[in-house]
């Protein structure tokens, strides 16, 4: 059977929307378009309504109450509103003054985990960045190494945007509620995806997107606990008071009740996609694998969630690699804009070093990603790889036994 | 990146790619001239060989190998038939920016073109240590 090109493996970056999601939002942009901030009329309380139907479906995904759910704009805001809100609220000092608090996140957390964080340095706290070992998981040992007596905050994402890779992520709440810190995980990968209660799961505060669920982009929702404990934050965007005031704006109802069927739809079929995706991953792996020697499969083996893979081909230049496969879209591990390559923080992080970090590739599945689809990458990638490293004089030398650190180059 | 079609037609069809022998051979090998080259900026290696005659000194033929982008594959194929039936000297005047045109290379895909001008200066460098020694 034939594949369409160009074929798309990059769910880990964005997800198409679901055209039932579609289907479910169109008649909230022109029949019930009310504000459902006015409360004095069948319009605004049509609106009402359906926030209200999203809310509680939204909730149900991730086991939480439904008045623990407020709407943002994705999980950038939610992170945001989650990490600067929780030190602000529980900071030891006041604004100005340095020593106000302490935070325990992870050095390969998403950038909207990492610069929130930052701009917390600068205003007085102290962070400590965990580092994970080759396996890339962070572990409830290694936040309770970190604790300090003036720990306020912990945010460790639950499951790695590059790798796949899934931390302890209830058992560190266990840690941090048994110690009384607040707990903030970014699940914006793993929701939708993975079983999760945020009651027996022990989080305070917990991030989701819109857009990687097969929902719309622009829409996310942050989970803040009520009871036990009750956690306060101090609202970033302040206005009309939505969203019991964490954050101020009307609100966007045909995004939330798209996201609201979409968290409905991944709970439907959460299992058998789950099952599914892992053995086209399997059988991914396993044809590289059996092709290609030089290879290394990224991350923990098995603590990794189904849909992602991440995979360094030894003795290949990352962009040739792109090049080569370019009608599949994946993400490399490097970002190769221009002559001087970044590796990917993440896989640096493990210790994975630059020449393996610049080869290496990202495929991402989803709902639509067929058997099909998945063989015929796999079989791209081995053919590109092969290729490149017939051409590639670092791969006749690792044959010929010949060191490639210790060789001296020409002067360039 | 968007590709030029000479850039995409080497690299999908690169000329005299691989090597006259193993690395212990080459270096016994006295007509042979081999250059080895890397970019700080990119960690880039170029590997090129040329075989000449002794009694003309013509580059009677050259191969390459690289690991780079595909500017740098693209940049040391066209290396390898630029040089192939030219004297040392005339392949010591091979200018980078000679491959930037023929390329049509972009800005930041110059030093790809750099290091295949300073593998042909290695390979025929290399080739006359040989013969002196
Ligand atoms: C782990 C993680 N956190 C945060 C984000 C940002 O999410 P959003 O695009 O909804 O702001 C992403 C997606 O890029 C992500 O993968
Ligand atoms: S040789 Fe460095 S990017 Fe082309």
């Amino acid at each position: 059977m034939g594949v369409t090109l160009p074929m798309y493996l990059d769910h880990a970056a964005t997800t198409p929307c679901d055209p039932r999601v579609v289907e479910t939002m169109m008649p909230y942009f022109t029949d019930i378009f009310g504000n459902p901030g006015s409360r004095n009329h069948s319009f605004g309380w049509a609106a009402e309504e359906a926030v209200k139907k999203a809310r509680q479906q939204v909730a149900d995904i991730i086991g939480a109450d439904s008045k623990e759910v407020i709407f943002t704009s994705g999980s950038t805001e939610s992170n945001n509103i989650a990490i600067k809100g929780a030190a602000n609220m529980y900071a030891k000092k006041p604004a100005g003054e340095t020593g106000r608090g302490h935070i325990i996140s992870a050095i390969h957390e998403h950038k909207a985990v990492l610069d929130p964080c930052k701009r917390l340095e600068k205003e007085g706290f102290d962070v400590t960045y965990l580092e994970p070992g080759p396996d890339g998981l962070i572990t409830r040992n290694m936040v309770e190494g970190a604790l300090r007596d003036d720990t306020i905050l912990v945010t460790i994402m639950w499951a790695n945007n590059e790798l796949g890779t899934i931390n302890e992520i209830p058992e560190i709440g266990e840690l941090c509620h048994s110690k009384g810190v607040v707990f903030h995980t970014d699940a914006t990968q793993w929701v939708g995806k993975m079983p999760t209660n945020v009651k027996t799961d022990n989080i305070d505060l917990l991030s989701l997107s819109g857009h990687k669920i097969y929902g719309p982009k622009g829409v996310g929702a942050l989970y803040v606990r009520r009871r036990k404990p009750r956690i306060r934050l101090t609202a970033l965007q302040e206005g009309g008071g939505q969203e019991r005031g964490f954050r101020s704006g009307t609100l966007n109802v045909t995004g939330i009740v798209g996201l609201g069927k979409a968290c409905e739809l991944c709970a439907q079929s959460m299992d058998d996609e789950r099952e599914r995706l892992l053995e086209l991953r399997n059988m991914l792996e396993s044809m590289i694998e059996k092709e290609l020697d030089v290879v290394q499969v990224n991350g923990h083996r098995d603590k990794r969630l189904a849909n992602i893979t991440n995979i360094s081909f030894g003795f290949v230049e990352g962009e040739s690699l792109m090049m080569a496969i370019k009608e599949i879209a994946v993400s490399s591990g490097s970002a190769c804009t221009s002559a001087s390559l970044e590796p990917s923080y993440v896989l640096k992080a493990l210790g994975v070093g630059d020449d393996l970090a610049h080869s290496s590739l990202r495929l991402s599945f989803g709902r639509w990603t067929t058997k099909e689809q998945v063989e015929y990458a796999g079989n791209k990638i081995i053919e590109a790889v092969k290729k490149l490293r017939d051409l590639s004089p670092l791969y006749d030398m690792h044959n010929e036994g010949i060191d490639i650190s210790k060789i001296e180059w020409a002067a360039h | 990146m968007a590709y030029g079609d000479k850039v995409i037609d080497h690299y999908e069809n690169p000329r005299n790619v691989g090597t006259f022998g193993t690395q212990k051979e080459i270096k016994e090998s006295t007509d042979i001239g081999v250059g080895l080259v890397g970019a700080p900026e990119c960690g880039d290696v170029m590997q090129l060989q040329i075989k000449v005659n002794d009694d003309t000194g013509i580059i009677e033929d050259a191969k390459f190998k690289c690991f780079g982008c595909g500017s740098a594959i693209a940049s040391s194929s066209l290396a390898t038939e630029w040089l192939r039936g030219k004297t040392l000297d005339e392949g010591l005047d091979i200018k980078n920016t000679e491959i930037v045109e023929e390329l049509s290379l972009p800005p930041v895909k110059i030093h790809c073109s750099v290091l295949a001008e300073d593998a042909i200066k290695a390979a025929i460098s290399d080739y006359k240590h040989k013969q002196e020694a």
